[in-house]
């Protein structure tokens, strides 16, 4: 039997007495592909935190491939927002990749250690820009650095926090295109507060508000949409995007 | 013109001149890095405590202010880790009950503080061979803790979410980091003293980070800089008869402005 990528039971969390997570159930198959969405504010950056052990909820039980998160976090990749560090920061692209690599303190990154971090650049299609300074990157390029940063740990479990926010339509696509291959190594997950275009990609779909509302096939997610955004909404199917409207 | 050279207190001033550029450009790349100048303006003044404390108990201030400051570091670590205060909060606290506490120290002890001053705004012309020798080895204590943790305190400056995402002990190596700016600000001390010597120790990297990407280059030409305006500073004060520790704050000062120019 395979372990589980997450599973998540009754986990309740709450911040400065605000309620943010209710009563979470939840589990994610190896090499799923999942979308978590819902508003800003519904936990979804919580949630994830949760899973690399950054927080612990107040009750409940999170399993990582059946661990504890903080004894997982070497299957476990991240991609952040990448809005929240500084640009201007004296490190290049290949330095920033070799982070995903760190062992513990006292130990030099290894020759293997380099490999892998050059293989993640490859994937991302960055390795020509390995010596350049982070700053000089585009948007779009600085988020493929991220990405290859999360991959050089050899992740089985790969958690995105918001990869559209900050890159135009076009890199979106191309952004599909890269995860996509990465489906058949790790399970994906990527939280979201845009519902369009993020369903015709995903295979399962995850509404949250607080509460887990629904999880599944991104084809029958329409309903848990409208409960969480509390709004009527067009059913959602692969290759349509969706704009959520509020009724009148 | 350049017979100052000869006199001994000139030397020793030169030597100390080199050996806080070290710390600047080692530790003061972190703090301008990192962004946790002010936390290290906060630090510097604590430091006085340990210096009225050195005071009271008749032991050199500067070696009162290590274990002092490195304390005041890690216990205002500490509370911004345990407790609910904003950072901004607990810096502007620990930079002046540090310096009262300093003030009390001196106070309790009868008489009169002769070199007070010279630890508020620094007296590189009266630093002494046993001041040297502190400053020498609280450096290579520098040097090597830098060398052994670079990867850890990259991490921690670059992005502490992802650093404890990987397993990085980034409470540790903040702490450690902290502990580093104490040992710094006693480095310092006697060169241009506890109120001016933020400024010595962030503006030879802010004048180098605008140069170069590379962390290495940035803290080798940071002490270079550092090195070389101090020792300026330190010739103008002389030549002009000026307060050395200002002197050399308004050289540093004039040379990133400069250097601000030049980069546009």
């Amino acid at each position: 039997m395979s372990l589980n990528a997450l599973e998540m039971k009754d986990v309740s969390f709450s911040y400065n007495h605000q309620q943010v997570l209710e009563d979470i159930n939840f589990i994610i198959e190896e090499k799923d592909f999942v979308a978590i969405i819902g508003p800003n504010g519904g936990g979804k950056s919580t949630l994830l935190k949760i899973v690399l052990g950054l927080l612990t909820p107040d009750k409940g039980e999170v399993k990582v491939f059946g661990r504890e998160p903080k004894k997982a976090l070497d299957l476990v990749g991240y991609l952040p927002q990448y809005t929240h560090f500084d640009l201007d920061f004296p490190i290049d692209v290949f330095e920033t990749v070799l982070m995903g690599r760190y062992h513990g303190m006292f130990k030099n990154y290894t020759s293997e250690d380099r490999e892998i971090a050059l293989q993640a650049l490859k994937d991302v299609d960055m390795e020509r820009y390995k010596d350049r300074q982070i700053s000089r990157l585009s948007g779009g390029q600085i988020q493929r650095v991220l990405i290859a940063r999360a991959l050089a740990r050899e992740p089985k479990l790969l958690l995105m926090d918001e990869p559209m926010a900050s890159i135009d339509p076009e890199m979106q696509n191309s952004f599909y295109r890269l995860i996509s291959h990465l489906k058949d190594r790790m399970a994906l997950v990527l939280v979201s507060h845009d519902v369009g275009t993020v369903s015709m990609h995903v295979d399962k779909i995850a509404c949250l508000n607080q509460k887990l509302y629904y999880h599944g096939p991104a084809e029958e997610a329409g309903e848990g949409l409208e409960k969480i955004y509390h709004c009527s909404l067009d059913h959602i199917s692969h290759g349509i995007p969706h704009r959520v409207l509020r009724k009148h | 013109m350049f017979e100052f050279i000869q006199y001994g207190f000139m030397q020793r001033a030169f030597i100390a001149a080199i050996l806080v550029s070290v710390a600047c450009g080692a530790v003061g790349t972190y703090v301008v890095i990192k962004k946790i100048v002010s936390m290290s303006g906060a630090i510097s003044h604590a430091a006085f405590g340990g210096v009225g404390l050195g005071y009271l108990l008749g032991v050199n201030p500067v070696v009162a202010a290590i274990p002092f400051s490195i304390v005041a570091a890690l216990s205002m670590g500490a509370v911004l880790e345990k407790v609910k205060i904003s950072e901004d909060t607990a810096i502007g606290i620990l930079w002046s009950v540090g310096m009262a506490l300093g003030i009390i120290f001196v106070n309790l002890k009868s008489g009169y503080a002769p070199d007070l001053f010279s630890y508020l705004f620094g007296s590189i012309l009266t630093v002494s061979n046993t001041d040297l020798y502190i400053m020498l080895v609280l450096d290579l204590i520098i040097l090597m803790v830098v060398f052994l943790f670079r990867r850890e305190f990259l991490g921690v400056s670059f992005d502490e979410e992802f650093s404890k995402v990987v397993g990085l002990p980034s409470t540790l190596i903040n702490m450690l980091l902290l502990a580093l700016i104490a040992l710094s600000v006693v480095v310092l001390i006697k060169v241009v003293g506890i109120i001016l010597l933020i400024a010595l120790l962030a503006i030879p990297a802010a004048i180098c980070k605008q140069y170069t990407y590379d962390i290495r280059k940035l803290m080798i030409s940071s002490t270079i800089i550092g090195a070389i305006l101090t020792s300026l500073g330190l010739i103008l004060a002389f030549i002009f008869n000026l307060s050395s520790g200002a002197t050399i704050i308004l050289v540093l000062g004039a040379a990133l402005f400069i250097s601000y120019f030049i980069q546009e």
